[in-house]
């Protein structure tokens, strides 16, 4: 058992201001990584989760780490072109609700 | 880094990246949030870490310790796949008060929220309404209708809750799955009323 923040360096905070989402969706790049051994094991297993799109919970939950942690070896990756970030959909707008139809639709059949 | 836009879209290599929504588990300690997570869904433990706010760390005493202070808040979600690309999570915030500074990141972009209700403990439900009024995050009232509880009539929750009289009010038992479906139904349906009645007004978005 590695404590969570030796992964990270004791960093409690991304070096940049990604501001991940729970729901934003990772994607590997399958990009070769420059200088890959300045990357860590849990790095790698990031990488390997997100050979499919996941979500930042399901990434989080799959690892077994806590979120913080979680968010920065995701901003480090992203840092270095490794994975993609895209911000989740958000329920605000009128142009919305073809989306909240479906939703409901889908829930009626489930 | 790449952000794309919320639609369904390509990602890299061209994998198809699935929408997700996000709709909150709300209520006070025991009114069965786990409970409906699980029973309509597949759920997941989370664990997450929150730097204290001098509100709760006078619930931690951390002498000692030095100025970065966290503490470790287990959650659980649940992710319902209702298409290979649409994916619905529901949230269950966190129960204690000193957590509350962790449902605005729950809250924002969410579809809308559940509160559910034990009418042995209505009280326990305000700060879930107050935070969704304030808020302005659609949100109905499952009332969990737990064996032996004495069964109240939807106006009588209304009243003792100050509820508007738009706000559903769900009877329903959290156990089982048609009907916590039914509480997520009337969820979007009131979420959709709201959407298409009020032309440009966001919702949940402050």
């Amino acid at each position: 058992m590695v404590r969570p923040y030796v992964v990270i360096s004791g960093r409690t905070k991304p070096s940049s201001k990604l501001d991940l989402d729970l729901l934003a969706i990772i994607t590997a790049t399958w990009r070769a990584p420059a200088e890959p051994w300045t990357l860590n094991p849990e790095h790698f297993s990031v990488l390997r989760i997100c050979a499919s799109p996941v979500s930042l919970a399901d990434l989080a939950s799959d690892l077994h780490l806590p979120l913080g942690v979680v968010k920065i070896l995701v901003t480090d990756l992203s840092e270095r072109d490794l994975v993609t970030v895209r911000a989740p959909r958000t329920i605000r707008w009128q142009d919305d609700l073809p989306i909240l139809r479906e939703v409901l639709n889908d829930l009626r059949e489930l | 880094m790449t952000f794309g836009n919320s639609e369904r879209g390509a990602g890299p290599g061209g994998v198809r990246l699935p929408v997700t929504i996000k709709i909150l588990i709300a209520g006070g300690f025991g009114a069965g949030k786990t409970t409906l997570v699980g029973s309509v869904s597949e759920i997941r433990p989370l664990r997450t870490e929150e730097v204290l706010s001098s509100a709760s760390a006078r619930v931690d005493p951390l002498d000692g310790v030095e100025a970065k202070t966290t503490t470790t808040v287990a959650m659980d979600f649940g992710r319902i796949a209702l298409r290979d690309d649409l994916l619905l999570y529901l949230f269950g915030t966190p129960g204690q008060d000193r957590f509350w500074f962790m449902w605005d990141e729950l809250a924002y972009g969410a579809l809308g929220a559940v509160v559910l209700a034990d009418t042995r403990r209505l009280a326990d439900s305000f700060p879930a309404v107050d935070y969704f009024e304030r808020r302005g995050l659609p949100f109905v009232v499952g009332v969990n209708c737990f064996d032996g509880a004495q069964r109240y009539e939807p106006d009588q929750i209304r009243l003792a809750l100050d509820l508007d009289k738009d706000v559903p009010i769900v009877l329903c038992d959290a156990r089982r799955r048609s009907s916590g479906k039914d509480v997520l139904i009337a969820l979007v349906e009131h979420t959709i009323r709201i959407v298409s009645g009020e032309p440009g007004t966001p919702v949940g978005a402050k």
